[in-house]
């Protein structure tokens, strides 16, 4: 395959991931990084680099539309990313201490946890129990609009949202992607935010998680211009279409068909790292 | 509103770079299944800046890749900017942490 045939496939495919991504909410990078390795024979250390900064472009893209609707918690955000950003440097260094079939068994073992997080997500989480005393401390409540007014709402267990932040933070530094499945876990599972809330705050900080990695990732020689190219301009106009699409779509079935999708590639980078085919 | 502006501006310069970069090599084969490390140019700020300076597609696209990491920093120097607009002490503190450890990062390493 010649380069501008490469880079054709690779543009196609890195929207359909961008476009999917949006959609559903998983991001594209969890789906970029697979289909590099497995389908165009990547090595995982570029794949992950190329990924990496499509994660970047797709957070800033879509993050000044909704911090303007309103959901967005700039001070949960803020607070969360402390652990993240710190995460995301560790992960980063480890990433350089480990072979990529190690990676590649790793990233199949998060795809494998982010269909299933995917696919028994809870979407009424709120409660009536009283705020966690740090988000008191914090001043982390907030108000979200609804279709009946701007409402209420409390925000619970910080400490397990900020552990999970770290993990976020260390898994994105390690494996070149946006671990918005965690992410989300951290703030509508553990600290029980509203839904819309957790994702658009999860959205924003994703693309500032990735940047801690990003410094170590060029210094290393993970970011080719030739490769990355396609894969975030592609990633990129698929994640601005998905997310335009999506105010006016049921998106519950796409997202079991695509965590469905994930659950394959999972199993196939396991399988693939322990028969040291990557 | 400049967020949206930044990343179209990082993209034009990544599309533009890569333009004329398949321009010069698009007949060419590929070879990413072995990990080779980008050569010393396309590691730092300072080679990135000399090659795009060159015109080279290479060089410009890793100038506009560096250019989106930069606007992260840019996105919280605005986050931190809000909060002092607020008086929100805590949180202008934590901002601007967060702004340290980027920049370190990035500048340290890239």
């Amino acid at each position: 395959m010649n380069n501008l045939e490469f880079s054709s496939y690779l543009l196609i495919v890195s929207y359909i991931a961008g476009f999917l991504g949006a959609l559903t909410g998983l991001g594209g990078g969890v789906v970029l990084v697979p289909a590099l390795v497995l389908l165009f024979r990547v090595d995982i250390h570029y794949a992950m680099g190329a990924s990496l900064i499509s994660v970047i472009a797709t957070s800033s893209g879509a993050a000044a539309a909704f911090i303007r609707e309103g959901y967005t918690n700039l001070r949960i955000g803020m607070f969360l990313e402390v652990g993240a950003v710190l995460g995301a440097i560790v992960g980063a260094f480890v990433a350089a201490l480990l072979n990529a079939h190690v990676i590649a068994v790793i990233f199949g073992v998060v795809l494998l946890a982010s269909a299933y997080l995917s696919l028994r997500r809870n979407e009424e989480t709120e409660s009536d129990r009283p705020s966690h005393p740090w988000a008191m401390r914090f001043s982390m409540e907030g108000v979200r609009p609804t279709l009946t007014g701007p409402r209420h709402y409390r925000v619970h267990n910080v400490p397990a949202g900020l552990g999970l932040m770290g993990l976020a933070g260390t898994l994105s530094g390690l494996l070149g992607i946006g671990s918005g499945a965690v992410k989300v876990l951290a703030m509508d599972y553990a600290m029980r935010l509203p839904y819309k809330v957790a994702t658009t705050t999860s959205n924003f900080i994703i693309g500032i998680t990735a940047a801690a990695s990003a410094g170590v990732y060029f210094t290393r020689g993970y970011v080719d211009p030739g490769l990355t190219m396609p894969v975030m301009l592609g990633v990129l106009v698929g994640s601005l279409t998905g997310a335009r699409v999506l105010g006016g779509t049921k998106s519950h079935s796409l997202r079991i068909a695509f965590s469905l999708v994930i659950l394959a590639l999972g199993i196939e980078m396991v399988y693939n790292g322990v028969a040291a085919a990557v | 509103m400049t967020l949206t502006a930044g990343v179209l501006l990082a993209g034009m310069l990544v599309a533009f770079g890569g333009m004329l970069y398949l321009l010069h090599h698009a007949g060419q084969p590929v070879h990413y299944h072995i990990f080779r490390g980008e050569p010393g140019d396309l590691r730092t700020i300072g080679g990135v800046v000399h090659e795009a300076l060159t015109l080279s597609g290479r060089g410009l696209i890793q100038l506009g890749l560096v250019a989106l990491v930069a606007e992260q920093l840019v996105r919280v120097a605005l986050t931190a900017w809000l909060f002092m607009v607020q008086r929100d002490r805590v949180y202008v503190w934590i901002t601007l942490g967060i702004l340290a450890v980027l920049a370190v990062s990035l500048f340290r390493n890239g």
